[in-house]
């Protein structure tokens, strides 16, 4: 088990600055997101892109920005948990709290700070009736392991890259590969283009454009896939597998259920301290929202160091603290 | 001040008109936000999270083309049509002026 002060949950750019404003208070953080990098949007979604609003810089790109963060904090020495989403959070009986990860990971920390942007990044599915009841069960929202779809019949739905990277990948695995998409172009890479379309004439896999999923059929398991073609036919094909590649979409996720006040998909903080209804939880940037709240970076900075003072005093009632600019005693290392 | 004029038809099919300035920098999602009509508009305008899905019934031709981030998210949405658009991509000007847009159903 992971022992720490702060827990973070997300690792973009107000996440870890929240790492530098702890750590001038000695207090140790680990950070948890569900990304495989830090950074979050910034480097997932738009790291080339320049921010102009970051107060002493003019402009500077987005990944650029994420490093360094990653520089400043470094002295602090937080410790990652990345690629998994935090799933289960439990308050202690002496006020700490211990969190659980999708993979199983455990952390113990005194607070627990929310950082995390417009949520988890989860697939989108497609609106079908009785989706649900085959999730697992011959429906899958990625990929893990292409050996499992070897010999089965599957039908991959989607017109972005990933679509046609495993489309392509899997017309060598499985036994049959229908890919359904609703436009008659697609907009990935033009070569994963070029291929779908040249193993659609070969044969060697079945593409449907200007289609539609309609409804799913099994017997506990799938069974048959239902889809509609350009004149609304519906059509049945059968399938072991049906995998929706409709892109990531952020979501709040398990965070809803932790008895948190929830504003339209955003936490209600306090703007003392950015605590939450929950004393000893924490949520500050984009996720969280207030009377006048403003999304920007900067605002996230200045609530990651209110934030900070205030985890402190819940992590030890009794010590006082005093505040220090680091230009009269720098910082101090962990 | 140039008012802009254009019919927004809520998820339940009640058709609401509304009139905005157009020259105050904003994009439909915005308006459609401060108009109480139920828009998260959760990615801020970045044409991320799609929360902001229409379909432009009339007027569609009089619209700028789609960018690429929106093409690309569109391109993500299961239940996109032909007139989809992200209406955090359409800045509220003249050549929304007389548009009917629909609000369409967002992808849990």
């Amino acid at each position: 088990m992971i022992k720490t002060d702060i827990c973070i949950i997300g690792a973009g750019p107000v996440g870890l600055f929240a790492v530098f404003e702890a750590g001038l208070l000695k207090l140790k953080c680990h950070l948890i997101d569900a990304l495989p990098q830090v950074g979050g949007q910034l480097s997932e979604i738009y790291p080339k892109k320049p921010i102009y609003d970051i107060p002493g810089f003019p402009t500077v790109n987005a990944q650029e920005l994420v490093d360094n963060l990653m520089k400043q904090i470094a002295p602090f020495k937080p410790t990652f948990t990345l690629g998994e989403r935090v799933d289960g959070l439990t308050k202690q009986e002496d006020g700490s709290f211990l969190l659980t990860t999708s993979d199983g990971t455990e952390v113990h920390a005194g607070v627990v700070v929310i950082a995390a942007g417009l949520g988890s990044f989860e697939p989108r599915k497609p609106v079908i009736e009785n989706l649900e009841k085959f999730e697992g069960k011959g429906v899958d929202y990625m990929v893990k392991d292409p050996e499992k779809y070897r010999d089965k019949k599957i039908v991959i739905a989607g017109g972005g890259d990933s679509a046609l990277d495993w489309t392509i990948f899997l017309s060598e695995v499985a036994k049959e590969v229908t890919l359904v998409h609703r436009n008659q172009t697609f907009r990935g890479a033009l070569d994963s283009a070029d291929k779908v379309f040249e193993l659609a004439q070969e044969n060697k896999i079945r593409l449907l454009l200007n289609s539609n999923l309609h409804s799913l059929d099994g017997d506990g398991v799938l069974k048959a896939v239902h889809i509609t073609d350009q004149a609304s036919t519906v059509n049945t094909f059968e399938a072991d597998y049906l995998i929706p590649l409709f892109g990531l979409s952020p979501k709040l996720g398990p965070i809803a259920d932790w008895n948190l006040g929830i504003d339209k998909s955003a936490i209600v903080v306090n703007t003392e301290d950015y605590s939450t209804n929950v004393p000893g939880i924490y949520a500050i940037g984009d996720i969280n929202t207030y009377a006048g709240k403003l999304k920007l970076i900067l605002c996230g900075f200045h609530e990651a160091a209110l934030m900070a003072q205030s985890a402190f005093k819940y992590i030890y009632p009794d010590q006082k603290l005093s505040f220090k600019y680091t230009t009269v005693n720098g910082i101090t290392p962990l | 001040m140039e008012l802009i004029k254009f019919k927004v038809e809520d998820r339940a099919g009640e058709v609401q008109e509304i009139e905005v300035p157009g020259d105050m920098g904003l994009n439909l999602m915005e308006v459609l936000k401060a108009s109480e009509f139920p828009v998260l508009g959760t990615c801020g305008g970045m044409a991320l999270c799609a929360s902001c899905h229409v379909s432009v019934e009339e007027g569609l031709d009089q619209l700028d083309e789609q960018r690429d981030a929106e093409l690309d998210m569109l391109d993500t949405l299961p239940n996109a049509l032909p007139n989809s658009r992200l209406a955090c991509q359409l800045p509220i000007n003249e050549k929304l002026g007389g548009a009917y847009v629909k609000l369409q159903e967002v992808m849990e």
